[in-house]
This record gives C-alpha cells, structure tokens and sequence, in this order.
C-alpha cells in the first residue's frame, strides 16, 4: 500500500458546547493513502458530513472539533496538522492541496457570476503569478476534461442542467490538482444515468491525474463498485473497514451487513432484500456499549455493555478492521 | 431588450392611468377653485372676471368634461400645468421649477448617502454577526421605528434656538437670493444639516437592519461555503460572494425609495419649513390650489413610475437570473 497522503486520528467533532453538546463524531480514525478512492458509507446521521467539514474545518456554527488530528503529507515537505494551521496558512492549502465537492450541486455555484469568474478567481487566488490568458486557457482545458464545451465558461449557472452545474463543480475541484479530493454525496441529486456517466469520468481522471478521493455517500452500492476500500460508519463512528471487494463478499459486521441487503445485486442467485430494523440512534442519546446493539439481530450479552474498539479480528482477513463483539481484536488495540 | 421594452411600455400605460386619475380626482371634490377664490375675496369679483378665471383654470362651462380632457392633455404636453391660486398669477410649473431642486437636493442626497452607508455598515455586521455589532443593532431597530418628523422636532428642540449654530427653518438666510456663490451656498448647506441629519439617522438604520438580515441568510449558501472552501480571501468571500447576492433585495428597495424623495418627506419639510416640494404640497392643500396640488402629484406618479423602471434596469444588470435568454 502506497503513503498516507491524509490521516486523521482521534477526530471529535461536537455540534454545540458542554455537557448539551451532540457528540456528531467520536474518535475517528481513518486514513488516506495516496491515490486511492476511500469510500465513507453509513445512514444519514451517522456523522459522515460532519466529519467532512470537521476535517476540513469549514463546519457551520454551532460545530465545534473537540479533539484529534488531521495529518496531511505534502508530495515534499513535512507533514502539517489541518486543524492547527493558521488562517492564512488554511487557505493555502484550501483547493491546492484537499479540494471539496459538496452535497448541493445545486447551490454550490454563486448564482450571479459567470462560471469563468468562478472558475479563474480560485486559480488567481492561489497562483496570482499566472497571467489572465494562462488562466483562462486553463479553465478552457479544465471544462473539456470534464466534457463540456469551452464556450459554456461564459454561462451563468442557472443556464446550466443539474448535471453540468456538478461537472463544472468537478472540473474546479481539480483545477489547482489537489492531492485530496473530498466528494460529499457529489451525485445524490442526480439521475442514475448522469450519476454514472459523471463517476465513470471520475474514475477515469482519477487514473490520469492521480488524485485521492474521499468519497462519502449512503450509497453502498455505489461504492462497492467505485472505491479501493470503504469504512462504514455508524453512530459517529468507524464500525468497519476493508477493502471493498472484501467487505462486498463477506461483511464482518452485522450493520454492513445489513447495508449490503438493503440493495439488489445485478448478476447472481435472487435473494431477499431485508434492510436493517429500527432507525439511527439519536445521537443525543447514545446506547450504552455498541451504538448498533438495539437493531442488531446478533447482539448478545457483552454488546451493549462495552464500546467495541476498531480493530483487526481474529477471524478476518488481514488488512481489514472491525469494530464488533463477534468478530473481537486480535490485539488490544492502542487509544 | 424585449422585457425592458415590455416594462417601459407596462409604464407608459400606468403613466396615463395616474394622469387620467389626476384629471378626475379634483373634479369630483365638491366646490371649485373659482368658487374658493370667489370667497377668498369675499365676493368682489365681476362676472365677467369669474368667466375668464373660470377659462383660465380649465373650467369652461362651455366644454364637457371629455373635452376638458383631451384639453388637459394638449396643455400637459406643452408643460402647462396652469396656473396656482396660492401664488397667483404664477404658473404651477413655475412655482414646482422653484421648490423642486430643494427636496431633490436634500431628500436625494440624503437617501443616497444613507443607502450607501447603511448597506456598508449592513454588510459589515452580517458579516461580523455574533461579534460586539449584533449588540448595537437594536439600537438601530429603535432608531428605524421612530417617524422622521418626529426626530426632526427634537432636533430642533435640541440644537436650533437662538444663538444657535442650527437654524430652525427655511432654506437659507432671509436676504440672501439664491445663486451660486459664497454666500448663498454655505447658507443652504447650514440650514440642511439638521433636517438631513434626522432623514439620515432614522432611514440608515431600515437599510443597516435588511442589509444585515440578508447577509446572515446569505452566508448559509452552499455556495459561501465552497468560497471558503476554495481558499479566496475572507475579503472576496465577504464582497463577491455574499454581499453581492445579499445586496439585490436591498437595490430594488433603494429604487423604489428614489420615488419617494419627491414627495415622501412632507412631514420633515413641514417641521422645518423647508422651501421643497413637501412644503409646498402642504400649502397647497391648506388653500385648496388644485392646479399645484395636480401639479405636485404629477411629479410624485412620475417620479415612482421612473424609479421602478430604474429598480427593474438595475435588477436586470445585478441579477443574471433575471435575463432572458
């Protein structure tokens, strides 16, 4: 496996102060490695945005990050902690190096510029040493890579189609290559066939350019067939993670599992689609023990008495981690 | 280009709707002018006088009311408003030519400025919302409910009396004629500052307050988020991004305050007794002068009418949304 291009480590984020704060995310610990597509699963609720913006240190009030680290590793240059830079130091590496795209594809282009303004003002931003000619070419080159016409650069975004509006978001994600792209939900308001076209184009300039994705959706399905590894999260926390194949074939825990249910598959014998009892814990007040112990139709006694730490089992193959009582660490895990 | 042609043509037609009604509305109040002139000198007027002030004011018995109309029309268009009774024989367009340039020039000046002030500082707390401004605020909510002339009169209650700097009313010194020059100019601006000052004070804080209001909505857009995200200076982000959505709701009611101007601030001239067109007004319906009263409400319908038309163009360039492809 190639380098940690971002890890993050003991990761809280809070949603308000003291003792009535929402523990949103607790003690994540995810990593990134270089180039690959790491897929973030779980319902809504399970904290998988906020986790994205905590990361990124762009959550709205009343989000706080309460604890952790969030390491990126320049190509050269020592590691830097996200969460300890200051302003000036943040908005450098802002799009430069981990760029975002987010949930409302809709909303996320300001209404009353032209898509070349919102394009070029990012690229003089970050390298105010290019001339106005170069970083026109650019945002030129950048819409072709994402198949639109160059001449939609002087559109507005409201004389753009849903799809296009997520593609041009795309193409400026990637306009100062970043090492880290961060997709939260990037095709949740499309169609199924423009959600496909535009992964298949992402998993295509992945390969040419070599960017890491984070890449966070419900959709399971979509991950399963998309990313080199997936975590499932749950109440906050990281439940399982392996690589995608792996956890498609056999699911160690039993919410995974469930997950895995929930959709059909395309090939293969008929099976019965059973989805997962009950709905999301409330995160303001938590089960003792496993949060998925109350839905969980294999919890048995020491479920909902202890926190199962994420952890390599005994019984699973090597590279993978889960965090459940059936399938318990093979080595105490440090935290 | 079709739409504005659409609007102009939209105003064209209310133009004539309000002219029309200008028309009617004095000829359906009972009484005439002649008849209130006739009083007003008790009666020693000649027969054959009323006649010819009767023809004079448009009020021929000869002439139906359609003719009148189209009469009414004819002497519009040739910039004849009639004549005004309270300073007869002056023309109405005259007497307007004469009290106009002040209320454009204190009113107008003053609405700007307090557009331009109240948003900036509008844009500036929306921004900084939650810090030590969101304190002030509801100072500026109390300030924005207070009615002009009212402020007007506790500024005069303050500040002018004798001795004082401030004078209480007119326009400028009595003696003085009205040019442009040393003496005339100091003096017009000296008797402005107070009642500019209470315009000022209570109108700023309506624009401060929605401009603060949109910004806060705004800044909960994706698409602030992403600015962020994109790593743009807090500056771009506050200007480009939020206070450029922020300001359209903002810009239409500035327009359409332009159309208030002429006639909106009839209290603060009166409280002041300032030689514009509010004062003006108030006069008129004091002596029943319907040729100046049809006069002054003539500007005040066109100067709305312009006004919308000007909030419609300046939509049109502030919101790409708004135009048709």
């Amino acid at each position: 496996m190639s380098d940690p291009v971002l890890e993050i480590r003991g990761l809280r984020v809070d949603y308000g102060l003291g003792d009535a704060a929402v523990h949103a995310v607790r003690d994540v610990d995810l990593t990134l490695h270089r180039g690959e597509v790491l897929g973030l699963a779980g319902e809504s609720g399970s904290g998988k945005s906020t986790l994205a913006y905590g990361l990124t240190r762009l959550l709205p009030p009343p989000g706080v990050v309460s604890g952790g680290q969030v390491i990126y590793h320049p190509v050269d240059g020592p590691p830097v902690d996200v969460l300890t830079l200051t302003p000036a130091q943040l908005r450098q590496l802002r799009w430069a190096e981990t760029s975002i795209v987010f949930q409302g594809a809709m909303n996320s282009l300001n209404p009353v510029h032209k898509v070349s303004t919102q394009l070029l003002d990012v690229i003089k931003a970050h390298e105010p040493t290019t001339t106005a000619a170069g970083r026109l070419a650019r945002a030129r080159d950048l819409l072709r890579l994402v198949g639109i016409a160059a001449d939609r650069l002087d559109s507005y975004p409201h004389q753009l189609s849903g799809g296009m509006r997520q593609r041009v978001m795309i193409a400026m994600a990637l306009a100062l290559e970043p090492q880290v792209v961060i997709m939260d939900e990037p095709t949740t308001a499309l169609d199924v066939v423009m959600q496909r076209q535009i992964l298949g184009q992402l998993a295509e300039l992945r390969e040419r350019l070599g960017f890491a994705v984070l890449f966070i959706t419900h959709d399971l399905s979509l991950l399963v067939e998309f990313s080199d590894r997936i975590a499932i999260m749950y109440g906050g926390r990281i439940v399982e993670e392996a690589p995608a194949a792996q956890l498609y074939r056999r699911a160690l825990h039993p919410y995974t599992e469930g997950l895995l249910h929930s959709f059909p598959a395309l090939r293969g014998p008929r099976r019965e689609l059973t989805g997962i009892p009950g709905s999301p814990p409330d995160l303001r007040a938590m089960p003792e023990g496993c949060a998925f112990h109350p839905r969980c139709p294999k919890a048995f006694d020491p479920c909902e008495k202890k926190v199962p730490a994420l952890g390599p089992p005994i019984d699973g193959d090597p590279g993978r981690d889960v965090a459940c009582w059936l399938h318990p660490a093979a080595a105490p895990v440090p935290h | 280009m079709r739409f504005l042609l659409q609007r102009t043509a939209f105003y064209l037609f209310t133009a004539w709707a309000a002219i029309t009604l200008n028309f009617f509305i004095p000829r359906l109040v009972p009484g005439d002018p002649v008849q209130s002139l006739i009083s007003r000198n008790q009666g020693r007027i000649s027969a054959d006088a009323i006649e010819s002030l009767r023809v004079l004011f448009g009020l021929d018995a000869n002439e139906n009311v359609w003719e009148q109309y189209l009469h009414y029309w004819g002497q519009l268009l040739h910039g004849d408003l009639g004549l005004s009774f309270t300073f007869f024989p002056a023309p109405v367009s005259t007497v307007i030519g004469d009290s106009l340039p002040w209320t454009v020039g204190l009113v107008g000046i003053t609405t700007i400025i307090s557009f331009l002030l109240g948003t900036a500082l509008g844009v500036g707390a929306g921004w900084r919302r939650g810090s030590w401004v969101d304190g002030l605020l509801p100072a500026t909510t109390f300030l924005s409910s207070i009615p002009y002339f009212w402020l007007g009169l506790v500024a005069i209650a303050l500040f002018a009396g004798p001795g004082s700097f401030f004078p209480s009313s007119g326009g400028y010194e009595p003696g003085l004629v009205p040019a442009f020059d040393q003496y005339f100019i100091p003096s017009a601006i000296q008797h402005s500052i107070l009642p500019a000052a209470t315009i000022l004070v209570s109108s700023m804080s309506g624009w401060i307050l929605s401009m603060r209001n949109m910004m806060v909505t705004v800044s909960s857009e994706d698409y602030i988020t992403v600015a962020h995200a994109k790593g743009l200076s807090e500056r771009r982000v506050a200007l480009s991004y939020a206070a450029r959505n922020a300001l359209l709701p903002n810009v239409s009611g500035f327009a359409l305050s332009l159309g208030f101007i002429v006639g909106g601030t009839l209290l603060v001239e009166i409280v002041f007794s300032y030689p514009g067109l509010g004062y003006q007004l108030f006069q008129a319906v004091g002596a029943k002068d319907y040729p100046l009263m049809q006069g002054i409400f003539l500007i005040i319908t066109i100067s709305v009418l312009v006004a919308n038309l000007l909030a419609d163009v300046a939509y049109l360039l502030l919101d790409p949304r708004t135009r048709k492809s």
